[in-house]
Order: C-alpha cells, then structure tokens, then sequence
C-alpha cells in the first residue's frame, strides 16, 4: 500500500526524533488523532506548548540554537499571525547578522471550509516570502515531503512548510503535465494543485489545452527552462494560490514569470474578503469553475491582444 | 492621563540589604567584582565619547550605572549560556567577551564580534556562550528558555529589562519554565524606566510576586554587588529562579546623553565600600589599570584605516 503524505510526514518525524535526537512542539499534539496522523504518537521528543502562542516558536528556536533541530507545528496556518515575529525576525535573521544560522522545521497546516470561516480558514506563506532568510514550500506529494526534509537536513537556517489538510490523504505525485499545443500554463501552489487538476477536463471540453506546471518552492523561486519554456510556448499563465491574491505568492510569481518571459500571466488567489463560516461565504482555494474562467479569460485576451514579441 | 509617578517604596539603594556581606566577602572576590565593574564602566565611558563624537554607526544603549549586576552574576555562574537585551555590554565584558571586538562592533568594523551586524544591541559571541538579541524586547527570553529545555545540563542566564517583562511572551517563558523545572535564571535589570516612562505609570503589580505565583523562588534586591552575589549563590542551586534588580540608568535610554543625575550610582557606592574594607588602593590600581587598557584599546581601534 502507497504511502500518504500524512504517513510519510509521520514516518520523517519518528525517524528525526528516535534517531536524531530531534524535538517536536506543538500545542494540542495529541488533538484530531495526533494532528492528523502526521505525528507518531508517544515518540521520545514530543514537547506539548502550552497556549502560549508567541512564545511558542520561541522555545522551539532556542532547541534550534542548540542543535536539536527541531519541528515546529501550527494545526491552523491563523496561528502564524501570532507566530511570525520570532520566527522571521529572530531563527531568519540570525544567519545573516550572526553567521551561524536557526535550522527549525515550521510545518503550518492551512485548511479551509467546514465551518473554519473567519478563525481557521487560510493560507499565509507569503508572511515568510516577504522576509528575508527563511526557504519556503508547499509539499503536497510524499516524495516532496522527502524533498523538503532533505532540503532542511542541509542547510541551517528556518523552513516554511506550507501544508495543507487536503494532501494528508493522498499519495499520488503529480508530475507536470506539458504539451506542444497548450493555450496557457498553469502554475498551481499547494491545494490549488488538486483545484487545477480538476479544472483540467473541464477547460479540454471547451477546446483550451492546458500545461499545468507544479510548484513546490515558492522561495527560492527557481526561473528556469523547467518553469519558463511552457510559458513561452503557450503564450500566456496562470498562477493559482490557496493564499490571498493582493500581495500574495500568486501575484509575485506571476510578476516574477511576466518579466522574465515577457508573456501576460495573471495571479488567482482567495479574494480579497474575510471567509464566513456559511458554505456561500467561504473563501478558500480557488475552485475549478474560478480556475476555468480565469483561463478562459486568458486564453480569449490572448486570441485578441496584439502579438506579444518574441 | 493618570495620577503623577511615584517611586515604589522598594526602590532604593540598599533594597533588600544584608549587613554585613561585603565585610564577609573574600577580598579577592569583592576586587573581582570590581574588576569586572570597571570593565563595563570604563567601555562605555569612551563609548560615550565615541558617540558623542559621531565616530559610531550604530545606536549605543549604554550599561553606565547598572554594571554591578552582570559583574555580580558573572563571578557565580560564569559558563553559563547567556542571553541578554539589547543593553548588554555589561553581560558581554563581564562574562569574558573580547573588548576589541565589541569596539569594532560598535564602529561596524568586519572584525567586529558580528561582524558589523549587529552593533550594540545585537551581540553575539559563541566563543562565551553569548547568544545575540534581535532587537523586539523581551522576545530572546522564551528563547532562553527553549535552549535550556534542549540542553538541560547546561544553565542558562537570561538579562532583560522592567520594560520586557510586560511583554506577553515573557509570561509564556516563565510558565514553561516552571512547568518543566528549566536551569534558568531570570535577570530582571529593573532601572524603573521604559524608555522614560517610570514603572508605576505602566503597572500596578510586582514582577517578583508574578514570578513567586508560577512557583518560582524569586528576590528582589538593589544592585549591591555582594547582595546579588549572595542571592545569585543561593538561586543558582535550584533553578529556575527569578532576580528583579534595582539599579539605575546614568544615561539616555539609547545614546550619548544625560537628563540628570541618577538616582544612585552602585559603582561610587561600591568604591567607598572597598575602601571601607581597607582595598582602596587595590581598588584604584584596579580601575587606573582598566581605564587605561581600554582608553588605549579605543584609541587603537579608532585609528584603524575603515574606522569612522
């Protein structure tokens, strides 16, 4: 049986805390069958926070400071609010003024729907874009979560990872799918991924070919053939975010892929409201039907703009 | 607006005094103190002028006034990691940091002890267990306490201000603290000012006490360096522990600048002590020593070519 990437986020933590002498916090470890089965449950190493929510990554840094290399968890990405201050401003600085870098694994759950409405809903990576020294992804596949804590046992500075509730019970990867004929290029992150691949069928019925390019790091944003030749190609793109849109991941990356490919590409993230509990008020990861208009709208500014150079 | 400040009652000189302490004292020890004293008073002394001169690039949170404090904790608990505020060249040079590299700190010199990163209030050096300050108050103290958790053979002494222990993070720390019966000592330098606004303006409760109600032994004494060599023994045996320290502030909160007199200075008290004790020559020799050796150590730096 496929591994999940919940089994596999469980399988990295045991590992790091019977063999690394590696620490986990979080509060409520316990909560929702041990954080959703991503935490071995009565592993050495487990430290139960307290609902201290600022100075929680506090603790968890100075472990850091003194090398247990430690996994920091958020069950709701709304508790990065309260989080981010030592995390940006301390374990992501200190590379930088001290020479000696906070190596701590904030894994940030992002979930939406069922009632979360204002208090839980919501996906805020860009916190961390926004400052400088700390890497930031959105695995969503078990061998990205390989690739994500290998990347971490490498280097010694804070990580972001972006989780999201809808991944937990998958264990298909998702390679990307590239075609010579393609109309646009869609670069989802994190649940939008699953959104895309649902919206895919839907733009084929009505004639619009699609490449959907997957990303993982959101930063280092990596510009390179892998990324950037689809685009070309297909003439224009669409970046697609379970976060907020105005100043968010999508819009950088779509500024980031429009001046180095010089191609229209539109960012489509939450919209700019408060989510309410109701289902008619959320405001999560853009649909398939908001991903299918939006391509539409491109592919058809696309067929009536003046030809873009080369 | 409230009612005008007043100065709690416990805030005096000889708060919490023991007679009888420094007359008990090693002499050794008691000129050790002093030693150390003079280090932080003699640094930021020609800090000051370097200051005042505009020969710094970064902002000075001068020590002047509270040195007797870290000097006191340094001769108990020296080996201990450190984590300290941004006022912290008191900690810095009386648990053994390099002089010369704080210079170059301060004047944003590569061989600074960061290199130019981080200046007064952001020291760090490893190669004393002195971990740097990023600059929010109170935010290195569940830092402090998170390190003692993962390394619980090694204590930890963590300095802050009366100002950082209203941050809402600090009452976190303490709690864990005690929850998980960390080696940590508390080191509240309470100057009764934030910035310029006295304590009795900002809260009606008694660090202390908050300390006491999560379990945690805790003084609260005047700057007295025997006192808080005293108290810092007795602690240090069963931590956590908590020490709210009256002391006083000679000069602006940051920078090169002076409202007016203090309302005591621990490091003349503490001379007139010695030569109580008949050191006052060892004492002067001490501080002539010192006040040369770090004259003569700014004026080097200074001349280097990227200086200024």
């Amino acid at each position: 049986m496929e591994k999940s990437v919940a089994d596999t986020i469980r399988d990295i933590t045991r590992d790091h805390l019977e063999q690394n002498n590696g620490l986990l916090f979080a509060q409520c470890i316990t909560a929702v069958g041990w954080i959703q089965n991503t935490v071995p449950p009565h592993a050495p190493g487990l430290v139960e926070l307290p609902m201290a929510d600022v100075s929680g990554p506090g603790f968890a840094i100075g472990a850091a400071i003194m090398g247990r290399r430690p996994i920091f968890v958020l069950r709701f990405q709304s508790f990065l609010w309260l989080a981010v201050s030592p995390l940006v401003n301390y374990a992501a600085k200190a590379r930088d003024i001290w020479g000696k870098g906070v190596p701590i694994f904030i894994r940030a759950i992002a979930s939406e729907g069922n009632g979360t409405g204002p208090v839980h809903s919501g996906c805020y990576h860009n916190l961390f874009m926004h400052m400088p020294g700390t890497l930031v992804c959105a695995p969503m596949t078990p061998n990205e979560y390989h690739e994500v804590w290998n990347a971490f046992m490498q280097q010694d500075g804070p990580i972001l990872v972006s989780e999201h509730r809808r991944s937990y019970l998958s264990s298909a990867e998702m390679p990307d799918l590239v075609r010579n004929d393609a109309d646009v290029t869609l670069y989802p992150i994190s649940a939008s991924r699953f959104s895309t691949l649902e919206a895919i069928p839907i733009l084929e019925k009505m004639n619009i070919r699609c490449n959907v390019v997957h990303i993982l790091w959101l930063k280092p944003f990596q510009l390179n053939a892998r990324v950037m030749d689809p685009l070309k190609r297909s003439g224009c793109g669409l970046v697609i975010d379970p976060a907020f849109e105005i100043a968010g991941a999508s819009q950088s990356l779509a500024y980031d892929l429009m001046l180095a490919t010089r191609r229209p590409v539109k960012a489509l993230g939450q919209e700019d409201r408060s989510p309410g509990v109701a289902n008619r008020l959320e405001n999560g990861t853009p649909t398939p039907q908001r991903i299918v208009e939006a391509a539409v709208q491109l592919v058809r500014n696309k067929t009536t703009a003046p030809s873009t150079p080369p | 607006m409230s009612a005008p400040s007043t100065r709690p009652a416990s805030r005096s000189a000889d708060h919490g005094a023991l007679p009888g302490l420094a007359e008990l004292c090693p002499s050794d020890l008691s000129l050790e103190m002093f030693r150390r004293m003079c280090r932080a008073r003699h640094f930021d002394e020609q800090a000051f002028l370097a200051s005042r001169n505009g020969w710094l690039q970064s902002l000075v949170y001068l020590s002047v006034g509270q040195e007797s404090i870290a000097a006191a904790i340094s001769t108990v608990m020296g080996g201990a990691w450190i984590f300290t505020q941004h006022r912290g060249h008191a900690a810095y040079l009386s648990f053994g940091g390099d002089i010369e590299k704080l210079i170059d700190e301060l004047i944003g010199l590569p061989t600074g002890c960061c290199r130019g990163m981080g200046g007064s209030p952001c020291i760090h050096d490893p190669n004393i267990r002195m971990i740097g300050h990023e600059g929010l108050i109170a935010e290195h103290v569940p830092i402090a306490v998170g390190a003692a958790y993962a390394s619980p053979d090694s204590p930890v002494v963590c300095f802050f201000g009366d100002g950082a222990v209203e941050e809402d993070y600090f009452f976190g720390a303490l709690g864990f603290a005690a929850t998980h019966n960390l080696k940590v000592l508390f080191v509240c330098e309470d100057n009764d000012l934030s910035v310029l606004t006295p304590t009795s303006d900002r809260r009606s409760w008694e660090i202390h006490e908050v300390a006491r109600s999560f379990g945690i032994r805790a003084v609260d004494v005047a700057d007295d360096p025997w006192l808080v060599h005293h108290h810092v023994s007795e602690l240090s045996r069963r931590l956590p522990a908590f020490l709210n320290c009256r002391t006083c502030r000679c000069y602006w909160h940051v920078g090169a600048g002076q409202d007016g007199p203090p309302e005591w200075d621990r490091f003349n008290i503490v001379k007139q002590q010695l030569a109580g004790l008949g050191l006052e020559n060892a004492a002067a020799t001490i501080e002539a020593e010192s006040k040369a050796e770090i004259e003569r150590l700014w004026k080097s730096r200074l001349q280097t070519p990227s200086a200024t």
